[in-house]
């Protein structure tokens, strides 16, 4: 419809514009600034949101460096120092809760990975190169985890946890978080193994190999990248993950994420030990998230965006 | 490298494997991770039953009372205050983050010198754990110690509170949610306008379509599919969103802020009434399903009529 009336008006348009010869003011150049202001509007138009982006890290980042007496101050120009961190970690007076914390967070988000691969793995597997009944049941189920509300199973899973001793355990805490890593690694890897041509794995049976054999040499390394990409991205959401420790750990499983939260309470806020601590709990993530960039886009739409 | 092989007759023990074996196969693959989803169900399952007796922490042995839970708590006020909240979060969380993303992709598919500086930035805030950045922008709206005050004052606006009104709180709550998951949509919309063919768009240049005309009748339709998958995992993230509003307001104040999560939350955890906590939570649940479920439908078709053309 727009094509239409367009061309009738474009003749009349730059018509006039040809005849004067002087001014060279033709309708491509006023097109074309007219896109450099829109490029300029643009551009301003990113600044914002990017200062809009970084500006909270950027402000957690500086309170994290300020000392007591200023931490109560919005000042920029101040004395960094690091004994926040030093605090945090318990490096001045023997041992702190914070590194328990730390390691807890590792531990449980590495354990939620490795389980998670080694069910998801063969699960993705079958669920691409295999039509079953119950294949999209299962897949569909697992996509549910992803997206029913956390308190659903976690109310009856914290009773079922007191009873049978799993209630602050780091097993207890990787196996609830199969619901953040398992819906994760299956449909994602199933999307890699999807993108493997089935062709593959006839031309090894053909040569000899057994269907094991043809996937522990041929297809397994041809999706390592993914795998790995998988596991990071598994292992960021477990780490960042904070209901499920919140309300089914206490203390020794507890997690960075839950301990955030200490250093708000009592009586006296230290600002600066709360920022201190969550730069340090937000380092990890980040930088795997670094490694990955490629993946990223797959990764976080489950497979149903190949970026 | 098979072509020689290839040629060779088949090895005896392969056609061995019976048939039975083979058609067994999958399900032996899926086994583990089926057992895995009953070690799911069987909570969640259990959960739903709860929802029928009167269990909570100081009534340990429950009775059944079937439908009177939810018969009290469809009745009650506060359940539909807390169902508006998490609607409107929900929406008004999810529409932000999908303008703001579309926009925030559109400018960095310029190539522009800036935006790709920017890009290897942009999803800083989404690999924040939410519950820290809820608490990094709780720092930053503190009147005492937060820079919002003197941004917001340094626009000649007087009277900051941060989150202490109730729409503050609710407005603050958004852009944090916002700002956590922009880039979400962002990096997804990107990818969708990367993979769109060129040959319509130099089409609508030649013809010379503005860039309003190519971006409503050509780069919005062709995004539509890759936007709408952003859009479904927001619209359900948002709709049980906990991190964010439980670390930025707690749900207040009073219950400003406090959608069905929060409620359950405080219904089963806090005041330990599991029953009542989990018909808050499993009606949650049923919203998210259908809601998921419209959308998912609406998906496939938009996605088979783009495959049938």
């Amino acid at each position: 419809m727009g094509t239409t009336t367009e061309p009738m008006a474009e003749p009349a348009a730059p018509a006039p514009a040809k005849q004067p010869p002087g001014p060279p003011s033709t309708a491509n150049q006023r097109r074309a600034q007219r896109g450099s202001a829109a490029g300029l509007f643009g551009n301003l138009a990113l600044v914002l949101y990017f200062a809009f982006s970084l500006l909270p890290v950027l402000f957690i980042v500086l309170l994290s460096l300020k000392s007591n007496a200023q931490q109560t101050t919005t000042y920029l120009w101040f004395t960094p120092t690091l004994e926040n961190y030093q605090t945090v970690l318990g490096l001045g007076d023997g041992g702190s809760s914070y590194v328990r914390f730390f390691l807890a967070s590792l531990a449980t988000s590495t354990g939620a990975v490795l389980v998670s691969l080694l069910i998801g793995i063969p699960a993705a597997y079958a669920a691409a190169r295999y039509r079953f009944r119950g294949s999209e049941d299962l897949m569909f189920t697992l996509l549910s985890f992803r997206f029913a509300p956390e308190l659903v199973v976690i109310i009856p899973l914290g009773v079922i946890y007191q009873q049978i001793g799993l209630y602050d355990t780091i097993f207890g805490m990787i196996w609830v978080l199969q619901l953040v890593t398992m819906p994760l690694v299956v449909w994602i890897l199933r999307s890699f193994f999807q993108d493997l041509p089935a062709e593959l794995e006839e031309a090894a049976l053909l040569d000899g190999y057994t269907r094991r054999q043809a996937f522990l040499k041929i297809v397994l390394p041809l999706v390592r990248p993914g795998i790995a990409a998988v596991c990071l991205l598994a292992f960021i959401f477990a780490w960042n993950n904070f209901i499920f420790p919140f309300t089914l750990t206490s203390g020794d499983a507890q997690t960075v994420t839950v301990s955030s939260l200490a250093f708000l309470g009592g009586n006296q806020v230290r600002f600066n030990l709360v920022a201190a601590g969550a730069v340090m709990a937000v380092l990890p993530p980040l930088v795997l998230a670094l490694c990955i960039q490629r993946y990223l886009v797959r990764g976080l739409s489950f497979g149903a965006v190949k970026g | 490298m098979s072509s020689a092989t290839a040629q060779a007759p088949p090895l005896a023990n392969a056609p061995r494997v019976s048939r039975r074996r083979k058609a067994l196969r999958p399900y032996l693959l899926s086994v583990p991770a089926v057992l895995l989803c009953a070690g799911i169900l069987y909570p969640f399952f259990l959960g739903v039953s709860y929802t029928f007796f009167d269990f909570s922490a100081t009534n340990p042995q429950p009775n059944v009372v079937g439908f009177a839970n939810f018969k009290e708590i469809l009745a009650s006020s506060e359940f539909w205050a807390s169902a508006r909240v998490t609607l409107l979060f929900a929406l008004a969380a999810t529409g932000l983050e999908t303008v703001l993303g579309v926009g925030v992709a559109l400018l960095l598919n310029r190539s522009t010198l800036i935006g790709k500086l920017f890009e290897k930035v942009l999803i800083v805030p989404l690999m924040v754990a939410p519950i820290l950045a809820a608490i990094m922008w709780k720092l930053l709206l503190l009147p005492e110690i937060g820079w919002v005050r003197p941004i917001v004052e340094f626009f000649g606006v007087h009277g900051y509170n941060g989150t202490d009104s109730p729409v503050m709180a609710m407005v603050w709550a958004i852009v944090v949610d916002a700002w956590i998951f922009t880039p979400f949509v962002a990096i997804i919309a990107l990818a969708g306008l990367r993979s769109l063919p060129k040959s319509p768009f130099e089409a609508a240049a030649v013809d010379g379509g503005g860039w309003w005309l190519t971006f409503r009748k050509l780069t919005l339709p062709m995004l539509w599919p890759y936007v709408l998958v952003a859009v479904i995992f927001r619209l359900m993230d948002n709709l049980k969103m906990f991190d964010v509003i439980f670390g930025l307001t707690s749900g207040g104040p009073g219950t400003a802020t406090t959608t069905l999560q929060i409620s359950a939350y405080l219904e089963a955890i806090s005041y330990a009434r599991y029953s009542s906590g989990l018909t808050y939570m499993f009606l949650l649940w049923a919203l998210v399903f259908v809601i998921s479920m419209i959308l998912v439908k609406y998906l496939r078709r938009l996605q088979n009529r783009a495959a049938g053309v």
